[in-house]
């Protein structure tokens, strides 16, 4: 079999356990539609592992392959096929996409068993995994955008999953209202694209657009913005990023996959597969680098004091995905992919202790409540402090290697370059701060009732409620389920923990400066036409890079220790003295408000103006109201005619036999 | 013949005379006797216009059963003289209007017509016209689909009118008081 | 007589039924209006068969006569209907086809 013949596999096998799952739901008794959409999804990385294989058998400069399944559209002018692009970086991202996807899969046939919608919930698990990988192996544009919509139709499904919640579906729909925005940027990209190349497909775009386009061309200047609309609608990067942390009122799994560690990498897959165009057009390039490296700061700032776990967590990912916006931006291609597969692993590790500290927690997620859990969990504690140390980029891990190469790439490109890499390298010290936050809060000092309870044999159990509002709930359908999951006491949650935490810690092996460099040459042939081949970084610069990253990550780490262990209080102290500040970062720089009072107020007041004035009184009124009021009254005459009285009829009918009898007497005449 | 012109006028009279009496005559029986007298000076008509089986036709069934079977009708039900109504002016007023405006057209076309046939005593016509011989070859000839529909059509209108005017089983039948009013409804009052 | 003296006169009986159906209220008397001017028409056809010289107009009247005959039956069935279901028999009353 070929690549491509992988490649299809790769979607047929979701795509299968999806149909399975959602028409036989009724006929799958307990767990058997988890482990049926585990399969599917194990099926398919295997896939992509045959897929890869067969890649690498071929000659490097034969290692793009497309394969079309059939001809939707064939006009003179435009020709779109359903086909898959079969090449380096879409067989990397399908083996994250589906390595990481079926862990989680894994993960949540434990922790979803207490809730009613089990087969629901991995029926739309399956849709997303499958339409992650259609848009990673789109071969046109058009695919790309059935991709890109199916993914946020499975986002939304999936925020929203419990439904009678009404914070729930509300995040959804926030959700979904922001990845409408950003398709729209990418479907008038591809109309501007197709307008000026003539076609869609990724190959002959790419190929024509240096003699089609000058560079900063303000055409593709303007395309390049919009896909990266598109992309950072979908990547929750400034300023459409509000959306992510609201969407952590989905399940906790749902937040490792969708919201850590595939869905959101999309925009950099669309950065990175663009690339030759980002190229031409520097302008937008360095713009989507600048808005990376803000998006990183600002996510690491709100971290600091948001007090619910997942959204710290959330937080985390809309930082560390600015690095990786960072990275794709200044041509550092490799390394930026690298963060994303680096960052897939540990985000979703710690996405999955989170799960397990929420469910010993009996569904609160506060940190502020939570305490002293080292004794009474101990694998969870284990596998996510090795996700919080290659979240920091402690020295060895993943995580540093991955984010240093990162930065190391972007102060080597010079010029105002160095900035951003002082801003990021600036960040990394937050990000190590408020990541071992985490662990000191939930982990360290004095076990609370839940933490003693579980150190005693049973797991707490409170009344069901919402985690943020803190209102009742049942727990039926549409609600969590009444029984929650703890790592320790399900061994698919361990199963899928420890390969991450393990990846987590030694995934950094593959591409160490000056000693291996697995990912850049595996992702070689797709960015070799890269203008910036020549700009990386020295093998002295990256050590440089390294050990300075790993002493922030240590200092980092060491004052994160004394706050929360040695000196505890300070914090309050800290917030006590500079409120303001406190504020404005407890609010998320006010970017809610700010959108509210400039989109949603202003639409609303549109809305019922529209309804009151537009539809009430004038459609109803004056349109609808005159054109029956002409009729009614028009019909009026002929219902004066409709007696019912008989001889009346009668006359008439002697009348009209008068008169054409006189028409005829002179017409004949 | 002097002798045709005058049984014209005579059946020509009559028959006028019993279709204003259809018209104008108060108690329905008398306006089915006055039917009948016109129906059968239209007879005569008919005879003088060597139309003999129909005269025939014309006495026996219009006359004979058709306006006996008015006389049943009429005896069930009861005639009872109708009595004017006063808002009636509108409709007494234009009805007869019109239908003189009609006659002065027809009469109009009639004799300012430009048929100069008209004016004369008809074609020559044999010794058998108009006999039941020649209607009845012609019947079961030339107009045998026509002869047949009508004879179906009377079988549908009987069994209609079987239906249409059949008791029905628990339908009280008791015919109402004469005036031809509907029975007051009884009512039980309850005297504590 | 001339022919056109016994369409004269059929037309003035024509026209005395129509003034009939107007004028009269009791139903039974409107169906003799109504005999009256099919009675007209028949007059009228033999008229003519006469001055054609042709014997199809006779073999017509005869089944309009079949036709009245039709027509009676039923409209006398509805009157007895009517009058079964101790409804007023009057045309005036008869207002089902208002509106």
């Amino acid at each position: 079999m070929s690549a491509t013949d992988y490649g299809w596999l790769v979607l047929a096998f979701p795509l299968a356990g999806l149909l399975v799952t959602s028409f036989g739901w009724r006929v799958l008794p307990g767990r058997l539609p988890g482990w049926i959409a585990s399969a599917a999804i194990g099926l398919a990385f295997l896939a992509a592992i045959g897929a890869l294989v067969q890649i690498q058998d071929l000659p490097a400069d034969q290692r793009s392959l497309v394969d079309s399944a059939w001809t939707y559209a064939a006009t003179a002018d435009l020709r779109v096929d359903m086909a898959i692009f079969v090449d380096p970086l879409s067989v990397f991202m399908c083996l994250v996409v589906s390595g990481v996807s079926f862990l989680i899969h894994v993960y949540s046939v434990a922790y979803m068993g207490g809730d009613r919608g089990y087969a629901r919930y991995f029926a739309y698990l399956n849709y997303f995994v499958f339409s992650m990988l259609l848009l990673v192996l789109a071969a046109n544009f058009v695919i790309l955008i059935i991709g890109w919509a199916f993914v946020g139709a499975a986002s939304y499904l999936l925020i929203s999953f419990w439904y009678r919640r009404g914070t729930a579906t509300y995040a959804g729909i926030k959700a979904f209202v922001m990845n409408v925005i950003g398709d729209v940027g990418l479907v008038i990209a591809t109309f501007l694209l197709l307008n000026e190349t003539g076609t869609v497909n990724f190959r002959q775009v790419f190929e024509h657009a240096p003699d089609v386009f000058a560079t900063d061309d303000v055409t593709l200047v303007f395309a390049c913005l919009l896909i990266l609309v598109g992309a950072f609608a979908k990547s929750a990067q400034l300023p459409l990023h509000t959306w992510l942390p609201d969407a952590m009122e989905g399940p906790t799994p749902v937040s490792a996959l969708i919201h850590a560690a595939t869905m959101v990498t999309a925009g950099v897959y669309l950065i990175a597969r663009t690339h030759p165009l980002f190229e031409l057009a520097p302008t937008a390039a360095d713009i989507s680098a600048v808005i990376g490296t803000a998006t990183l700061l600002f996510a690491a700032t709100v971290a600091l004091v948001v007090t619910d776990l997942k959204r710290i967590i959330a937080y985390s990912t809309i930082s560390q995905i600015g690095y990786m916006v960072l990275g794709v931006s200044v041509a550092a291609y490799s390394a930026g992919l690298f963060h994303l597969m680096t960052h897939a692993f540990f985000k979703a590790l710690l996405f999955m202790g989170a799960g397990s500290v929420i469910g010993a927690m009996s569904g609160i997620q506060n940190i502020d409540r939570m305490g002293g859990f080292r004794r009474a969990m101990p694998f969870t504690f284990v596998t996510f402090t090795c996700g919080a140390l290659a979240l920091a980029a402690f020295p060895l891990t993943s995580g540093f290697f991955s984010k240093d190469e990162v930065l190391a790439f972007t102060l080597n490109r010079g010029g105002g370059f160095v900035v951003l890499g002082i801003v990021g390298y600036v960040a990394a010290a937050l990000t190590g701060f408020y990541a071992f936050r985490m662990v000191f809060r939930v982990f360290y000092g004095d076990p609370v009732p839940e933490a003693r309870e579980l150190e005693d044999g049973h797991l707490a159990h409170h009344d069901a409620a919402n985690p943020m509002t803190g209102e009742a709930e049942d727990t039926d359908v549409g609600f969590p389920g009444p029984e929650h999951a703890i790592a320790e006491r399900s061994w698919p949650m361990k199963a899928a923990m420890g390969p991450l935490a393990l990846l987590a810690l030694v995934a950094g092996v593959v591409q160490i400066p000056g000693v291996s460099d697995v990912i850049e040459n595996f992702l070689e042939p797709t960015f070799e036409d890269s203008r910036f081949r020549d700009t990386a970084p020295s093998e002295g610069a990256e050590v440089i890079g390294l050990v300075v990253g790993g002493l922030i990550s240590i200092a980092a780490i060491t004052v994160a220790f004394t706050v929360y262990l040695r000196r505890r209080g300070i914090t309050l102290e800290w917030r006590d003295r500079f409120p303001a500040v406190h504020r404005f970062l407890e609010h998320k720089w006010y970017f809610d408000e700010l959108y509210d009072a400039v989109f949603v107020r202003p639409a609303a007041t549109a809305g019922s103006f529209g309804r009151r004035v537009v539809e009430t009184d004038f459609v109803q009124g004056f349109i609808v109201g005159g054109a029956t009021g002409i009729v009614r009254v028009g019909t009026s005459f002929a219902r004066a005619i409709q007696t019912g009285f008989l001889r009346g009829y009668a006359l008439l009918l002697l009348l009209g036999l008068a008169a054409l009898g006189l028409y005829f007497l002179i017409a004949s005449s | 013949m002097w002798f045709e012109q005058v049984l014209f006028f005579i059946a020509g009279a009559g028959a006028l005379a019993g279709a204003l009496g259809v018209v104008l005559l108060r108690n329905p029986f008398y306006c089915v006797l006055a039917l009948v007298v016109h129906l059968v000076t239209l007879a005569v008509l008919f005879l003088l216009l060597q139309a003999a089986f129909l005269a025939a036709a014309q006495v026996v069934v219009y006359a004979g059963a058709v306006m006996v079977l008015y006389i049943f009708v009429v005896a069930y039900i009861g005639g009872r003289d109708e009595a004017m109504r006063p808002d009636e002016s509108l409709i007494t007023s234009f009805g007869p209007l019109f239908a003189v405006a009609i006659g002065v057209e027809l009469c109009f076309a009639l004799i300012g017509s430009g048929l100069e046939a008209l004016d004369t005593r008809g074609a020559d016509v044999g010794a058998g016209f108009g006999s039941p011989g020649q209607i009845g070859s012609l019947l079961l000839r030339r107009f045998l689909v026509p002869f047949e529909a009508a004879s179906y059509l009377l079988l549908v209108a009987a069994v209609g009118a079987v239906v249409l005017a059949r008791r029905r089983r628990g339908i009280e039948e008791e015919p109402p008081a004469p005036g031809r009013e509907p029975a007051p409804a009884e009512t039980l009052e309850v005297r504590v | 007589m001339d022919v056109v003296w016994f369409l004269v006169l059929s037309a003035f009986i024509f026209v005395i039924g129509a003034a009939g159906v107007i004028v009269r209220r009791d139903p039974l008397v409107i169906l003799l209006c109504l005999e009256l001017m099919l009675n007209a028409g028949n007059l009228a056809l033999i008229a003519f068969a006469r001055m054609h010289g042709g014997q199809a107009g006779q073999v017509f009247a005869l089944i309009v006569m079949v036709i009245a005959a039709c027509e009676v039956v039923i409209g006398l069935g509805i009157i007895v209907a009517m009058y079964r279901n101790r409804l007023q028999i009057d045309v005036d009353e008869m207002t089902e086809l208002r509106g």
